[in-house]
């Protein structure tokens, strides 16, 4: 015997089950949910004529935020970067760029071209990324929209239709058309014996027939949404049958890459900096008086009572430095291999952090043959290790052009490439990119790799925290050990991503302006 | 595989560190082209065990030279079990044999505090087991280079207890030249299991390194 349970139960039951997005939609139109809200920017107060100082280790995006805000409120900061380049992952690649990998030191042979270049780091913006779309406006960094997804990309899936590229308007229209259908039936038949009024299943089917593009019997046919088979302009448009189901059913497609552009962060639209990622590094760099200094490798960290002492290795000697606070981007997996006296919990934590395996290739195309193909901008995927090809968006109808010819979630997939040398891993790509685009090697003119995990100063992107170690340690690490902060994406719900980096730094900042202000006026304090 | 009692042992031996140990003896400032080493092997090699690097600080010369000719030779790093070896292996594959000498006057001039126990075995059975050992390694575990067998102390346990399964597995000593891998290899097989491996390793742990 089942329950009954009510009509408006029953409808927010289907809504679950179909998506949430919906009645996120709506309670947002009802006032019910808040929205992020407007920005809360570290509101870091000037200390005058105090002499505070602040040692900034790691010239990653966190870093350069927290000197770029400090030094404007009267801060004296350093900041000390092991590698010989500024920004962390956030790394546009262009001629003559050198790829500090260990082992294979690359240098990048794209035509010097400005619109040939590869982010081979963070790569995209999405509009609800305030701190990130703070800065870029602040310091007149100029973007433009980046396109993230594309109907007329491709799915390939070695369990489907042979391994032969479907585009996915076409996967996704048939998909859809099938659910719709069987929903449609189901209503019709009241299969779910439920309290529906008349007016509630005639909104269902028409619902299901919109959202499907079925046909007035609930049945579905084919749609134009999956692209004519021919004609639609001069000549009648002739719709194409719809995809075998079965075979939609067994490619992988619908788990996760069908869906990816439903993603928080991944819905369009998305943007990107004019002319490369790195202007956002730059735009810092500008904007910074502070001393940044690079090839200086952390050696030591010892947190005191009333300062934070951090020695280094700068030129060939060792120097020690001494700080009122201390804020840390650098990787939490090479604390372990650097003197400090953190507390047994802080360590740790900060050795249980596990280091990610994301891997990028860049391919410079000598014509794009993508365009011919009607892809313009987005992201082909694949079953094959690649996990997805991008097409860039900018530059629309130059010359060339650079494509993305790998980017790997899988962790599997990115470090069978670390094991490879830059050459096995371009070939393999091409070989991967020739089961999407045929003829595809033939375009390629050159190629760079990027296998984060094997990054001199980097060794890793991006931190992986599982859900039990988020659960009770994150705040350990988000709360300061003494005076020293550990900052950057990897102590964020965003790892990853720049919002994360600058929302830890914030974050910081802002405890740490608590405490100055208390030291400075503690009459004022609590 | 590790048990997970085990496991919790490593993570908690390792952090037992000496505040700022290290920072006041005399330290080692690597050569420009040797920073690279000291990002997954620490300050001064002191060895980081998140990225399963091992200790190598104060490492005997000629032991670093031989091993990263092994690496450069594709004798370490290229069996497909062996994913940290292989991790390695590129960065010794493009030293010249004079970059070897330079890095083997390096690494061998590093100090940092000896290792921390992370193991737990039955370290008087570990003796008698240390006997087929000591014939090459010698009886204070600190190697013989006439017999090219290097130093076991100093070295990270958990290093140790890998590398150890490494020759017993075949994952190391396999190549037709590596001629005294093949003999260690052949060694391993006399720890019949893991537990045999802990012992050796935690007797290993009692001797001082010279």
């Amino acid at each position: 015997m089942i329950a009954p349970i009510s009509r408006r139960h029953f409808l927010n039951l289907v809504g679950a089950a179909g998506g949430s997005t919906a009645i996120l939609q709506t309670g947002l139109a009802l006032g019910l949910l808040p929205d992020t809200g407007p920005l809360a920017l570290a509101d870091i107060r000037p200390i005058g004529k105090t002499r505070k100082r602040v040692l900034i280790l790691g010239a990653g995006i966190s870093g350069l935020a927290v000197a770029y805000e400090l030094e404007r409120k009267g801060y004296q900061c350093t900041i000390i970067e092991a590698s010989k380049r500024i920004g962390g992952r956030i790394l546009t690649l262009r001629r003559g760029d050198e790829i500090d990998e260990m082992g294979y030191s690359q240098v990048c042979e794209f035509d010097d071209q400005p619109n040939l270049y590869f982010n081979a780091g963070a790569a995209r913006i999405p509009g609800h990324h305030r701190h990130t779309l703070h800065y870029c406006r602040e310091l007149r960094v100029p973007l433009e929209t980046y396109v993230n997804d594309n109907r007329n990309a491709y799915t390939q899936d070695d369990k489907m239709f042979g391994g032969k590229p479907v585009r996915v308007r076409e996967y996704i229209t048939d998909a859809r058309g099938f659910m719709s259908e069987l929903l449609h039936k189901a209503v019709d038949r009241n299969a779910f014996e439920m309290p529906l009024t008349a007016d509630d299943r005639e909104r269902l089917l028409a619902f299901a027939t919109t959202y499907g593009d079925l046909g007035p019997d609930g049945r579905y046919r084919g749609s134009e949404r999956a692209g004519y088979k021919s004609g639609g302009f001069a000549a009648i448009g002739e719709l194409k049958a719809p995809l075998d189901f079965t075979e939609i059913l067994q490619s992988d497609f619908w788990r996760y890459r069908m869906h990816f552009s439903e993603g928080g962060d991944q819905a369009m639209p998305v943007m990107q900096p004019v002319g490369g990622m790195d202007n956002i590094v730059r735009a810092f760099v500008r904007n910074i008086k502070s001393p940044i200094l690079t090839n200086a490798q952390v050696q030591a960290i010892q947190v005191g009572d009333d300062a934070v002492d951090v020695i280094y290795n700068h030129r060939g000697k060792r120097h020690k430095v001494s700080g009122d606070y201390c804020f840390n981007c650098i990787p939490t997996h090479f604390l372990s291999g650097i003197h400090n006296n953190f507390s047994r919990d802080y360590s740790e934590t900060l050795a249980s952090l596990e280091r990610g395996h994301l891997f990028k290739i860049g391919l410079q195309m000598k014509e794009r043959f993508w365009e011919n193909e009607n892809i313009y901008g987005g992201i082909s995927w694949t079953s094959q290790p690649i996990e997805q090809i991008w097409y860039p968006t900018h530059g629309i109808h130059s010359e060339k052009g650079v494509m993305l010819g790998a980017y790997t979630f899988r962790e599997e997939h990115g470090m069978m490439f670390e094991r490879m040398n830059p050459q096995e891993r371009i070939e393999s790509a091409i070989a991967q990119g020739e089961r999407i685009h045929p003829g595809y090697g033939s375009y390629v003119e050159s190629g760079v790799s990027v296998p984060w995990a094997r990054m001199n100063h980097m060794m890793g992107c991006n931190t992986r925290w599982n859900d039990e170690l988020r659960g009770s340690k994150f705040r350990l690490l988000q709360e300061p050990e003494g005076r020293h902060y550990m900052i950057g994406d990897q102590i964020s719900y965003h790892s990853g991503w720049q919002e994360g980096a600058f929302a830890s730094a914030h974050h910081a900042m802002n405890d740490m302006d608590r405490r100055v202000h208390a030291e400075l006026s503690p009459s004022a304090a609590g | 595989m590790l048990s997970a009692s085990r496991l919790v042992l490593v993570t908690v031996a390792l952090l037992v560190g000496a505040p700022m140990a290290g920072a006041n003896e005399a330290p080692v400032i690597p050569p420009d082209k040797f920073v690279y080493c000291t990002v997954c092997h620490g300050v001064q090699l002191k060895g980081n065990h998140v990225i399963e690097a091992p200790r190598l600080s104060g490492m005997q010369a000629w032991t670093v030279e031989q091993q990263l000719l092994a690496f450069k030779r594709g004798w370490r790093g290229t069996h497909a079990d062996d994913l940290v070896g292989m991790e390695m292996q590129p960065m010794a594959a493009i030293l010249s044999d004079r970059e070897i000498e330079e890095a083997a006057r390096y690494v061998s001039a590093t100090n940092s505090e000896p290792p921390p126990v992370t193991i737990k075995g039955d370290a008087k059975r570990g003796q008698v087991l240390y006997a087929t050992c000591q014939a090459c390694h010698a009886d204070d575990g600190n190697g013989v280079e006439a017999l090219g067998a290097p130093a076991l102390t100093g070295l990270n346990d958990w290093y140790l207890v890998r590398q150890t399964r490494n020759f017993r597995d075949g994952t190391r000593g396999n190549h037709k030249d590596d001629i005294r891998g093949a003999q260690m290899r052949a060694a391993a097989q006399v720890l019949a299991d893991d537990d045999a491996i802990w012992d050796v390793v935690a007797y290993i742990n009692s001797l001082q390194s010279k």
